[in-house]
């Protein structure tokens, strides 16, 4: 790790003024910040933490939507969405392990994109709103391919609202080494229709699968997607599977998260 | 059952400083004035290295000193401990093995400067700046391409990339080739041992300081072996005679074979110390020590197994790619060779055998022993062509075994690859594991399984492994250059508590809880009267270290002859005392007393004689109670077992869920059942892990892919069933006087045969069936195979 300044603004407006600096970093709950800046890979000038702003935290329970401050960390989130969306809360009980889930954050997650992070799946699925210091970003326009996203420079998460679907789960595969999502589908199905989001597979990120969304809004069973296949065409491959493999695996996932949402 | 003597599982002592975080771990020592180096490491696999610039390093803050291939100029390599003789009669190659990269990178890892400075951060900074000229060479990775006509060298002053091509038995190779040609069956099998990366808890760690006042070096290191790495860093690398020279390896968390051997880093910090006439630290990170601890395994092999017409073995052969990296470690060209060609007869009565192994450098970390060192590798074939030769001809895999075992009344056993068994009872074991695992009720099982969609496979394997490594003079027949005795000198203080200071090395495995049980057992005491040194060249004698499963049965036994000693010369005092004659003196319960009489002397007034002597023999003996013993084993001790395993596969994910795994071992006799158990328990876990996760890669650039967490998957507890661990059969060993045979590497031997042969097992449905998955079976892996 190289030297570097902190600093722990208690504002939304600190921590956008603190991060105009061009060399400066948000820091959220740092798991994969902190680990690239211990391998020298990562070397801002200032890390801007955000875990000192108060109005960043908490879970808030409305009529048909939780909304989830962007410093909250997964542990919070597992813990008090349990009754009110239980596929999230599982979900995010299940991300890392217990280090992981007490400093790991949704913001931090969204804000980073992994192409095998759990939550983009989340809130893909859900058609949740990523809310920012400036505007209102909805899902399917927040997430722009692998480690990419809408975040413009200087804009920050401050809360996402997820509306509750009438019924949904995720189901996660994990890479033997990393226990990251070789493969992770979430699937929810509201009134007006199903949503499938699938996390860890491809090239491009979490993507919707709108074959199945479209199969399954008319029969929502495992066997409306058994007939389907996605095209290994541009899914990830590496050590721990094929292109083939990931795209086999997804389709099998969204089968089992639908029967387990019900 | 025994208290707290031989046979009691009694408590691991050394447990509460490890559980209270009160060990004290090589990272634990600093040193008054300590400088702290970090290793700038070649980020490329081959390329010519013509000049190192340090100018602008040299200058940073902090930097006490750069240093470079030049200073060590005059400077030994890294010596090989054993030389293997190729098949026409001719020593192996062996190069230089330098301590820091001479005018070529040879792997990715290997050390090109080395940054002292007052910080570690100054020392990372430093060596960010300094700047090499360097030209990539094409990388040599893939071992049969290594060996092939054209292909680059690794060491351009070698003839080729083959280290040896080594046959085995090479007389018997004509009579292999005709039983071959008359057998009624032959089985073929190719297969991949994978590479491993040990990954200790505790990565590698070394500490250099120089004495200028005698001019004395101490090198703390996490060593399995410090008087070897006295022997040959002081002899061989840095030209510093023993006197001169004290080796600690204090509390060491895991070796798993990998911190056997001398590295560069122990030598680099004992030479910089006395250049700066300060204390050199190092300690490894974890990323380092994928690219810098010796890795394991790596074989690519074709095995075949002839059979006659009723199913006896008549013949087998088998062919070996080992990968030797881009230097010779210390003891890696025997693992594949004598470690393992000599085990290729197993449990079975197998007439003729014929080993051919190709050791090949290549532009990769070098490869050396790992928890079972060249007999995992041999079980692993052998096991699995067996199985394979069990499905082809439609017959039960266990009873094909039964079939062929060396039976019971046929030991001592000389088998066909140089090797005599003493003691067995395969038919014991492989009964024992079948009733552990209920195998007569697997298609229940298995019914239950498919009910839920599951496929569900059972696998067995029965080992043999040769370890309590090693006679002497054999091995030096066979090339190593060191003996293979262990020592012990036994002090009984004068109130009649002993200190052992064994040659024998703890890092992990209980000595200080089991050695005192067989000493305190043999006088009669409490254990809790007996402490363990071990680990430090200045308060030991010189020893061989813990590897090869070798510490109870070859430091045990060196323990049992000292103590042996001091109760002769006790008897004497006793005698004494007690105005009898010697051969009336009976020990027993810590008392001596005179047989047919009442007259009885405690084990604490002959001590307290010993060194008050007043009342004492002083015209026969001297005083004192203090004896050393170097034993030298007769044989090596021949473990066995039967491993069972179940799993479940996901058909649609390809994932195999360990559903059990019984392990009924024969390891003579037992000094702590608890520790046995945890020894089997551990090395199955390792086995599982070679067998379902772990695995290293090299792209065809020779940059390892999975060089950290992120990629090489470590078994955790939530991939491990309950291993049920069973060692009543016991044929104890007939050479040692305590009938032990060692357990250390067994579960990591035997293990990853049974779960591939089960998971073979539970592919085989529906008419189809497949007939090899190399290791690990992953579940893209596994999918694949069932979707080819």
């Amino acid at each position: 790790m190289y030297n570097f300044d902190f600093v722990k603004p208690s504002t939304v407006e600190e921590a956008v003024a603190a991060l105009a600096d061009d060399e400066a970093q948000p820091l959220s709950g740092g798991q994969t910040l902190i680990p690239t800046m211990k391998q020298r890979l990562n070397a801002p000038e200032t890390l801007v933490s955000l875990l000192g702003i108060e109005a960043l935290k908490g879970v808030t329970v409305g009529g048909d939507s939780v909304t989830i401050g962007a410093a909250t960390t997964h542990a919070t989130v597992a813990k008090e969405l349990a009754e009110a969306y239980p596929a999230l809360a599982a979900l995010a009980g299940n991300i890392g392990d217990p280090a992981v889930r007490n400093r790991g954050t949704i913001g931090g997650s969204l804000a980073n994109n992994d192409p095998a992070a759990c939550y983009p799946a989340a809130a893909l699925a859900s058609g949740a709103t990523v809310v920012t210091n400036r505007r209102e970003i909805p899902a399917d326009a927040y997430f722009e391919g692998m480690f990419a996203t809408a975040l413009e420079e200087g804009e920050i998460i401050t809360r996402v609202t997820f509306p509750i679907p009438d019924a949904a789960a995720y189901v996660k595969f994990e890479q033997p080494a990393s226990r990251f999502a070789l493969a992770g589908v979430f699937v929810a199905k509201f009134a007006d229709g199903v949503r499938v989001a699938i996390t860890g597979a491809s090239e491009e990120g979490v993507f919707r699968w709108s074959e199945a969304e479209e199969a399954l809004s008319g029969n929502f069973s495992a066997e409306a997607v058994s007939g389907l296949s996605l095209d290994p065409d541009g899914m990830m491959a590496d050590l721990h599977g094929s292109a083939e493999y990931r795209a086999h695996l997804a389709k099998v996932l969204t089968g089992r998260a639908v029967t387990a949402a019900g | 059952m025994p208290k707290d003597g031989i046979g009691a599982s009694v408590k691991r002592r050394e447990d509460l400083r490890f559980l209270t975080g009160t060990g004290r771990y090589t990272d634990d020592i600093n040193l008054a004035r300590q400088a702290h180096v970090h290793f700038l490491r070649a980020d490329v696999a081959h390329a010519t290295l013509n000049a190192v610039d340090t100018s602008a390093a040299a200058e940073m803050p902090g930097v006490l000193r750069i240093f470079t291939a030049k200073d060590f100029e005059g400077i030994g390599g890294l010596p090989c401990g054993w030389q293997v003789t190729d098949k026409h009669g001719q020593p192996m190659q062996e190069p230089k093995h330098p301590i820091m990269a001479e005018g070529k990178i040879r792997h990715v890892g290997e050390i090109v400067a080395a940054v002292v400075a007052e910080t570690l951060d100054q020392a990372r900074d430093a060596a960010e700046a300094i700047e090499l000229d360097t030209e990539d060479l094409p990388a040599v990775i893939d071992m049969k391409q290594a060996v092939a006509e054209g292909s680059p060298l690794v060491h351009d002053d070698l003839t080729s990339n083959l280290c040896y091509d080594w046959g085995f038995v090479e007389e018997n190779k004509a009579a292999v080739e005709e039983a071959f040609q008359n057998a009624a069956h032959v089985t073929t099998l190719e297969l991949v041992n994978n590479r491993l990366v040990a990954n200790p808890m505790e990565p590698r760690v070394a500490i250099g300081d120089y004495a200028m006042h005698d001019d004395s070096s101490t090198l703390y290191t996490t060593s399995q072996n410090p008087h070897v790495i006295r022997l040959l860093m002081g002899a061989f690398v840095l030209g510093i005679p023993e006197h001169k020279l004290r080796v600690v390896a204090p509390d060491v968390g895991g070796g798993f074979g990998t911190k056997i051997f001398h590295y560069a880093e122990e030598a680099f910090c004992t030479f910089a110390a006395k250049q700066l006439r300060r204390p050199v630290k190092w300690t490894s990170t974890r990323s380092e020590a994928f690219i810098s601890d010796a890795h394991g395994r790596d074989h690519v092999t074709t095995i075949q197994l002839a059979l006659d017409a009723e199913n006896n073995f008549t013949a087998l052969r088998t062919d070996t790619y080992a990968n030797m990296g881009a230097y010779l470690s210390t003891f890696a060209p025997s693992v594949p060779t004598w470690l393992h060609g000599t085990l290729m007869a197993g449990n079975y009565r197998t007439p003729l055998i014929y080993v051919n192994v190709k050791a090949v450098f290549t532009n990769t970390v070098p490869v050396d022993a790992y928890r079972g060192a060249g007999r995992p590798e041999a079980t692993f074939q052998l096991e699995r062509v067996v199985d394979k030769a069990a499905r082809e001809l439609g017959v039960d895999p266990a009873e094909l075994r039964r079939q062929n075992f060396i039976r019971k009344d046929q030991f001592p056993y000389a088998t066909p690859v140089a090797v005599e068994y003493d003691t067995g009872d395969y038919e014991a074991t492989l009964d024992k594991a079948m009733q552990m695992a209920d195998y007569a009720g697997f298609e229940t099982r298995r019914a239950a399984s498919v009910a839920k969609g599951k496929l569900r496979g059972i696998g067995l394997s029965h080992y043999i492994e040769a370890c309590g490594i090693a006679p002497s003079n054999l091995v030096g027949q066979l090339g190593a250059r060191a003996g293979l005795y262990e020592s012990a000198t036994v002090r009984v203080n004068a109130t009649g508590g002993l200190v052992v200071m064994t040659g024998s090395h703890s890092h992990g495995q209980g000595h200080e809880t089991s050695f005192p049980q067989v000493v305190a057992d043999m006088i009669g005491i409490s254990p809790d009267q007996v402490e363990i040194v071990h680990g430090d060249t200045a308060n030991t004698p010189m020893g061989m270290g813990t590897y090869g499963s070798r510490s109870i049965a070859v430091g045990g036994s060196a323990m049992v002859r000292a103590t042996e000693k001091i109760i002769a010369k006790a008897k004497k005092i006793a005698a004494h005392l007690m105005e009898a004659s010697e051969a009336d003196i009976e020990l027993k319960d810590g008392a001596f007393s005179v047989a047919g009489t009442d007259k009885s002397v405690a084990w604490g007034d002959v001590t307290l004689a010993a060194y008050v002597p007043h009342n004492y023999p002083l015209d026969d003996i001297e005083p004192g109670l203090e004896e050393t013993a170097f034993y030298d084993p007769a044989n090596f001790t021949y473990p066995s077992g039967c491993y069972i395993c179940e799993v479940e596969v996901d058909p649609d994910t390809g994932r195999v869920e360990v559903q059990s795994f019984v392990a009924a071992d024969d390891f003579g006799n037992v000094i702590n059942p608890m520790i046995v158990e945890g020894q089997v328990q551990g090395g199955v876990g390792q086995g599982i892990g070679q067998a379902l996760l772990e695995n290293c890669v090299y792209d065809a650039d020779g940059q390892l892919l999975s060089a950290s967490y992120m990629d090489y998957a470590m078994p955790r507890a939530s991939d491990l069933p309950m291993i049920d661990v069973d060692h009543s059969c016991q044929t104890p060993c007939t050479h040692n006087p305590l009938g032990v045979k060692g357990c250390g590497e067994a579960g990591a031997i035997g293990s990853p045969p049974a779960l591939v042969n089960a998971v073979i097992d539970a592919l085989q449905r529906d008419g189809k069936s497949v007939p090899h998955i190399d290791m690990p079976l992953s579940p893209a892996r596994v999918w694949a195979a069932m979707n080819a």
